[in-house]
């Protein structure tokens, strides 16, 4: 099980939880339980073809997936995924 | 002499001359009974600090003999005088209190050692920077020195303004065309009630003109673009980004990263804050980290979906902090990582940056942009602002 972090601005779609418990042996398989366990995060985080938003930043533990291998890196029990959404308020 | 054969101890008080003459002549021990902020700021050459309430800890080594010469002085002979009785009582035998202290001292025309580069109001304004040994006078010199521009003088950019002001930060820039309004009174505390309807950057210069008179403030009442964003910047040593829309934090990065300013970026929404320092070339840039803007209708904004107003208060005060530390030259700075900040669970969470090889900006085939093509990205359209 990994842990995943839901931004503020996501927790609507997650009923208000701002940690999701998901399995899984990659970081796309664990963003999939995410969505499958609430699927109004999916338009939040993949686009149409399946894949993950270029504009949503996910981290597993501190470090940005897209210099690890992507939704394929490897995820062990434990780990948290980190979801960072840009924000401009000011 | 000290009068040991009278019933009540007094000490003996000489005016600053004969301490002079004393000075000269050499064997004497000379003691600065103040704090060390006092002393730091001017001092007689060759006297040794030790604060009142140290005196008995402290005094055995700055005096070790105690029957030795010795003159005490503080700001007007008060304090030396308390402190000479407390000598004496200690077994000091030929202890001696300047009568006026430095003040008279300096009134005579007695050379002092003095902090250089700073008025005597600035020593005492910024005494606890200059007791820091990290930043000491140098430090301060730099900060009275920086030029910091502040993109939004509205969330962020309030108490980032009052304590780079309260710090001396000589020149503070501020970019914002809004007027402030009822509902930013929640969190933009450098406005205030009476300043509703008033320009964001003329009420915060007041505030500031009124909290540090040693600031000056350039009000720059408009919106960054593309035509006059290189104009604006390139003046100023450090840019803080508390920018409330999209295509202007990209518009900044770029025309940073074009100029190679450092920029301080944070923003706040709701109960969860983001702050990163951006040193082109030496760390990523903004779209190292955020390649694409997120489409409009999944950009919230504060306007639309609230703030806590602290909120504003511990991003902004944490991207002064950055400021401060790019100044002097101190310290770690934000570069390569970003800070997360969730309020709710009051969890700070740090994750890395990596510059990205691909960044059209600042990547490994990134050339200069050209000035025609500064704002010309295709992804500049409108977003949901503010």
């Amino acid at each position: 099980m990994a842990t995943v972090r839901i931004p503020k601005v996501l927790q609507a779609q997650t009923g208000g939880q701002s940690e999701v418990e998901a399995a899984g042996a990659d970081v796309g398989e664990v963003l999939r339980a995410l969505t499958a366990a609430h699927p109004e995060t999916e338009a939040q985080l993949f686009g149409e073809e399946g894949e993950l938003n270029r504009y949503v930043n996910v981290y597993l533990n501190d470090e940005d997936v897209r210099v690890l291998e992507g939704l394929e890196t490897a995820v062990a029990d434990g780990d948290t995924v980190v979801i960072l959404p840009a924000m401009a308020g000011g | 002499m000290a009068t040991g054969a009278q019933t009540k101890a007094v000490v003996e008080e000489i005016e600053p001359f004969e301490a002079a003459q004393e000075i000269e002549g050499g064997v004497v021990v000379l003691i600065d009974t103040r704090e060390p902020h006092e002393f730091q700021e001017a001092r007689i050459e060759g006297g040794k600090l030790v604060p009142p309430g140290l005196l008995r800890d402290e005094i055995a080594a700055a005096a070790p003999d105690k029957s030795a010469r010795t003159i005490l002085y503080c700001r007007s002979g008060n304090r030396s005088y308390k402190a000479a009785e407390q000598m004496e009582a200690l077994g000091y035998t030929d202890v001696a209190s300047m009568a006026g202290g430095i003040l008279l001292w300096q009134e005579q025309g007695l050379p002092v050692v003095a902090t250089e580069g700073m008025s005597a109001e600035q020593r005492d304004r910024y005494s606890r920077h200059t007791l820091l040994p990290e930043v000491g006078v140098e430090g301060q010199l730099r900060m009275l020195n920086a030029k910091v521009l502040l993109l939004g003088a509205g969330g962020l950019g309030a108490p980032t303004a009052l304590y780079l002001a309260a710090a001396g930060i000589g020149t503070i820039g501020l970019v914002d065309d809004d007027v402030v309004d009822a509902s930013n009174l929640q969190r933009q505390v450098i406005h205030n009630t009476e300043r509703i309807g008033v320009p964001k950057t003329e009420s915060a210069r007041l505030t500031i003109e009124a909290l540090n008179p040693d600031v000056k403030v350039i009000e720059h009442r408009t919106r960054l673009d593309a035509e006059n964003i290189l104009e604006i910047i390139e003046p100023y040593d450090v840019i803080v980004d508390g920018a409330d829309n999209f295509p202007t934090r990209y518009l900044l990065n770029d025309a940073s990263v074009r100029l190679r300013k450092p920029v301080v970026s944070a923003s706040i929404l709701s109960f969860d804050g983001q702050i990163s320092t951006f040193v082109p070339f030496e760390g990523p840039c903004y779209r190292c980290l955020y390649p694409t803007p997120p489409p409009a209708e999944m950009a919230p904004s504060c306007s639309a979906n609230g703030v806590l107003g602290v909120m504003a208060g511990t991003m902004g005060t944490l991207q002064a902090n950055e400021v401060l530390k790019l100044v002097i030259g101190i310290g770690e700075p934000l570069v390569g990582r970003l800070l997360l900040y969730e309020a709710l669970a009051t969890r700070f969470t740090e994750l890395k940056v990596r510059r990205d090889p691909e960044c059209p900006i600042c990547g490994e085939n990134a050339v200069e942009i050209p000035e025609s093509e500064i704002g010309q990205f295709p992804d500049y359209q409108a977003f949901c602002a503010g």
